[in-house]
């Protein structure tokens, strides 16, 4: 199986460290959560990715296949990022037969199911989209591209709820079907949480989680309760995060829950959106 | 059905499917819906689908047919009853006398409750 390797990349913008030593694999087929906060990094890797900004040190593979300025992996890649790469007056139809023509893996008759869905207007100029309908375009090309690796930066960007949930049902179609790599970094984690297999979370340039979101989720709980009770059951126990309410207090454990606790204590699982919020707390 | 945090997702995909067994909507010999159904459905990753199921295909309450896709098996409902309702204490019991308990409820209420409720439901 092909796989994604990203070995001590670092990229400085002026005295701005971007990402510092990034190490990771991306493999076939599963779909990744990129998750950070704005300016942690997430962008900038993925423009190294895909070779639309140069690393000042380390080493992006495919395959053991250096991917800079590598047009054959190139084409294995398909990157949806905030800039657009067409020219702005072009038509929506035209720019679905055009990355067709880029694209031999291109699906077209797919691309042209998906705008009917999303009643994309095929006739309007690219620039003149809402921001919603930009972002909609996009992710039609990116479904409907076929590559093995898909990069999807703030897919749902500006998308209103219904559009989101259709996105995400379509995302999983798409997958279920014909299965890539996705690679989706967006603020929405709630949304993704269950569409994710593996989680990537990066902090000020680098990468302080890389697993399965289920070994994830299963490393600590949540335990909540009157505020001496939870003190005294938290005592000792390696504690990233607490919200107080009143007498009543939250706190989220990383560790195994004890065996009997006080039957007065509540216990629930992590969820990955608390998690990611107290592991990034600056 | 929605999904919530409180189990994990697979668990409660099997759930889901054990419901509708039960109730009558997947009936004994009949084919459910796919993997790729019920993750598009709830917007859920196709391997925690698989995993959901597999648990069922496990306890011998779905079959899969290769190539045809999976069927409720000729003893799910009776297999279902027995799982159910040897976890009927932990789930619900154990919960209502926890709660009773925290209100000041007395077993006698509780059972008045019950019959109450039993013969009107």
């Amino acid at each position: 199986m092909s796989s994604l390797r990203i070995e001590g990349v670092s990229k400085s913008y002026g005295s701005t460290r971007a990402l510092n030593d990034v190490n990771l694999t991306f493999e076939a087929n599963k779909i990744y959560g990129l998750l950070g906060r704005n300016g942690a990094g997430k962008t900038t890797l993925l423009n190294i990715i895909n070779n639309r900004v140069f690393a000042d040190g380390g080493r992006v593979s495919f395959d053991d296949e250096d991917v800079r300025e590598n047009e054959r992996i190139q084409s294995k890649f398909y990157f949806v990022g905030e800039k657009m790469l067409f020219p702005d007056s072009m038509k929506v139809n035209k720019a679905i037969k055009w990355t067709a023509e880029f694209y031999s893996s291109f699906d077209k008759d797919y691309a042209f199911k998906l705008a009917d869905l999303f009643e994309l207007p095929l006739k309007k100029k690219i620039n003149s989209l809402s921001t919603g309908y930009k972002s909609i375009f996009k992710n039609i090309l990116a479904l409907s591209v076929n590559t093995p690796f898909v990069f999807l930066d703030e897919p749902v960007l500006g998308l209103d709820a219904n559009h989101r949930e259709l996105f995400y049902k379509m995302l999983i179609q798409k997958y279920s079907d014909n299965p890539a790599a996705f690679i989706i970094s967006t603020h929405l984690i709630e949304e993704v949480a269950n569409i994710i297999e593996d989680v990537v979370i990066i902090k000020k340039g680098e990468i302080i989680k890389k697993e399965s979101k289920e070994h994830l989720l299963s490393q600590g709980y949540s335990v909540s309760g009157v505020a001496a009770k939870v003190d005294a059951y938290i005592k000792g126990k390696s504690v990233i995060g607490i919200d107080t309410l009143g007498g009543l207090k939250s706190a989220y454990v990383m560790g195994k829950r004890e065996a009997d606790p006080d039957p007065e204590l509540d216990f629930s699982a992590l969820d990955l959106q608390k998690l990611f919020i107290e592991l990034t707390n600056s | 059905m929605e999904l919530n945090q409180d189990k994990p997702i697979f668990q409660q995909i099997a759930e889901t499917i054990e419901d509708g067994i039960l109730t009558g909507s997947f009936k004994a010999e009949e084919q459910i819906p796919s993997i790729t159904e019920f993750s598009v459905m709830y917007k859920i990753n196709p391997a925690t689908a698989n995993k959901g199921i597999n648990l069922l295909v496990e306890e011998e309450i779905i079959y899969k047919k290769r190539g045809v896709g999976m069927f409720v098996t000729a003893g799910a409902v009776s297999k279902l009853k027995e799982k159910r309702q040897t976890q009927f204490y932990d789930a619900y019991v154990s919960k209502l006398i926890r709660e009773a308990k925290k209100l000041n409820i007395s077993s006698t209420d509780i059972i008045a409750m019950i019959e109450r409720s039993y013969d009107n439901e």
